[in-house]
């Protein structure tokens, strides 16, 4: 009977030792996830305070002087006009001429390039023979300046001088033979881009089932539609988002190409104007607010109405 | 079998071809141009019937030129550098730690990297004159970081998920100090991941025009997509085609020689970032 107590004493002691021990353990368990926090808190700061200091702070401002007269000719006359600059802006033809003439790029060009890009793709992940080669030549408009290559299609279709050219017309001093120039640029440009993105996705396709499709005697055509693209639907989504994004913000083609005459000017053309042509800083930052916004209005009718979950959305980013 | 096999050959190789001359043609005629004379320049063909380097030596003797390409080589190597030991270390910290706010600031990379940057023309041209940045390196290499940070987050948080961190463990246990650990194991694992992504950088530094253009007056800070569009030739209206041209072939080749060297990389960077997050 004596054994008892004592024993219960010393399972209540080794209780309170097992507590501490937990207790201590817990301790050093937090106290290393508060230094965990602490570190990549300060390993992440500098890059979240520049990206802050030049995209959201300017944001800001911009939305602040888009409110004001601003004009720089006129510095003196500045006073808060709240709306008058979108209303301006919106009951203006010249910003819906440029609004409709972004739109067409953007649907048109995005359009050409998942097409070609998808068949790219398909080339470079299919090809039996010389894959590094195609591959490699794929990269060469990605890695080319903007410029560079606007200013190649520009001489190119420059009468009198460039291979393209009609020996009758000249095509940049056109309106549609200059939308369709500037398409063909852009598109050109980003192909490669898009591709790359599709053939990421391309590899995740499982080889036994288009196999297993095939022999269930799927012709080509049905396995690519029924197979492949609902597997790879999320990488043609990123891709699209990213694309219809950068599309939207065209402005280096046009510049080179048309200076935007002809009304060939994109939203990010007309806004430029406003600034550095113009030095009317209210009217522009209004314009600039309402690129802002459309682009968002993209982004979110693309996550929310196909679902395209944009990389790193999940945060773990472990698909 | 054997002859389907090699109808199969032939048919990729046509489609090869597309491929290539699809990348090649706007390129070549660009190198063509630069090497037409004056007498020939107005030819409309595609090649140079008699090349010359009359452009090259044009350029090469055009102080403007020279100093754009002085200031798009430092401008992008510095805003390259900064971007990848400030990338290095956020994306450090996305793979590896874990720390509250990690979400948002995903979030907020993947919004720059979304943002239309004309937005922030108008407000960085007032916030950079009154700062007395405007024109100026830092000018331009301060909005370039920001605009890179995104893509290098990205990249390198792909490239760092990849890595067996338990090596270092390992090496630990053998008796390494966390510094040889980290020296000897992880480094060598982590650089190649660490130079693609300087390599995407630099290339989206380089092709930067907007900035360029905006946030320059004059050839103190003007790189050289921005001042070629500035060259001027006979008159006003007439741009002098064959500097234009040799001024691109100059800005172009190193790139794409540098892709061509790197392809492989260039590859699994540019999918690693964006499809795997």
């Amino acid at each position: 009977m004596t054994a008892t107590p004592t024993s219960a004493a010393a399972q209540a002691i080794e209780d309170v030792a097992d507590d501490g021990t937990v207790q201590i353990a817990q301790q050093r368990h937090s106290d290393a996830k508060k230094a965990e926090r602490k570190l990549g808190l300060m390993l992440v700061a500098p890059a979240v305070v520049i990206m802050l200091a030049v995209a959201a702070y300017p944001i800001l401002y911009a939305f602040w002087l888009s409110l004001n007269k601003a004009d720089l000719r006129r510095p003196d006359d500045n006073e808060f006009i709240f709306l008058d600059n979108y209303i301006t802006v919106l009951s203006s033809p010249i910003w819906w001429t440029a609004f409709g003439v972004t739109m067409l790029i953007t649907i048109v060009g995005a359009t050409f390039e998942l097409i070609l890009g998808m068949g790219l793709a398909i080339v470079m992940h299919r090809t039996l023979v010389g894959r590094g080669l195609v591959r490699t030549s794929a990269l060469v408009p990605y890695a080319i300046v903007t410029v560079v290559a606007a200013f190649s299609w520009r001489f190119a279709w420059t009468q009198g001088l460039g291979w393209l050219a009609p020996e009758t017309s000249a095509p940049l001093t056109e309106f549609w033979p200059s939308i369709w120039i500037i398409i063909l640029a852009e598109v050109w440009k980003t192909v490669p881009f898009m591709a790359l993105l599709l053939m990421a996705g391309l590899a995740l396709v499982p080889e036994d089932l288009l196999k297993a499709a095939s022999m269930d005697g799927a012709s080509a055509w049905k396995r690519f539609w029924l197979v492949t693209v609902p597997l790879i639907k999320p990488a043609i989504l990123v891709a699209l988002l990213f694309r219809t994004l950068d599309a939207f913000r065209v402005f280096d083609n046009i510049f080179i190409l048309t200076s935007g005459s002809n009304q060939t000017s994109s939203v990010s053309m007309v806004a430029y104007s406003n600034l550095i042509r113009g030095l009317n800083l209210g009217i522009g930052s209004a314009m600039s607010v309402l690129i802002f916004l459309t682009t968002g209005l993209i982004a979110f009718a693309f996550i929310k109405l196909f679902g395209a979950a944009a990389p790193g959305a999940d945060a773990g980013g472990k698909r | 079998m054997q002859p389907e096999t090699r109808n199969r050959k032939l048919m990729w190789w046509g489609v090869n071809t597309v491929v290539l001359l699809y990348a090649f043609v706007p390129v070549v005629w660009i190198v063509s141009l630069s090497l037409k004379d004056d007498a020939t320049l107005n030819d409309g063909n595609y090649l140079p019937t008699s090349p010359s380097t009359e452009s090259y030596s044009a350029i090469f003797s055009n102080s403007d030129f020279l100093r754009a390409l002085a200031n798009s080589i430092g401008i992008c190597i510095i805003a390259t550098l900064i971007a990848i030991v400030f990338g290095t270390m956020a994306a450090y910290a996305i793979a590896r730690l874990d720390f509250p706010g990690k979400k948002t600031i995903v979030a907020t990379a993947l919004l720059v990297s979304m943002f239309p940057q004309i937005a922030l023309v108008t407000p960085l041209f007032k916030i950079e004159t009154a700062l007395g940045l405007f024109d100026t390196w830092p000018g331009l290499i301060i909005p370039y970081i920001a605009f890179a940070l995104p893509l290098a987050i990205y990249t390198l948080s792909a490239f760092f998920r990849e890595i067996p961190w338990d090596l270092e463990k390992a090496a630990k246990m053998d008796g390494a100090t966390p510094y040889q650990a980290f020296r000897r194991v992880i480094t060598p694992l982590a650089m190649p991941g660490v130079f693609t992504t300087a390599i995407l950088v630099f290339i989206s530094c380089w092709n930067d025009f907007l900035f360029a253009l905006s946030l320059t007056s004059t050839s103190a800070a003007r790189t050289v997509p921005a001042a070629m569009s500035y060259f001027t030739g006979a008159t006003t209206f007439e741009k002098p085609t064959g500097p234009i041209a040799a001024a691109a072939v100059v800005i172009t080749i190193p790139i794409v020689i540098f892709v061509l060297v790197f392809q492989r990389r260039i590859v699994a960077g540019l999918t690693s970032g964006a499809v795997k997050g």
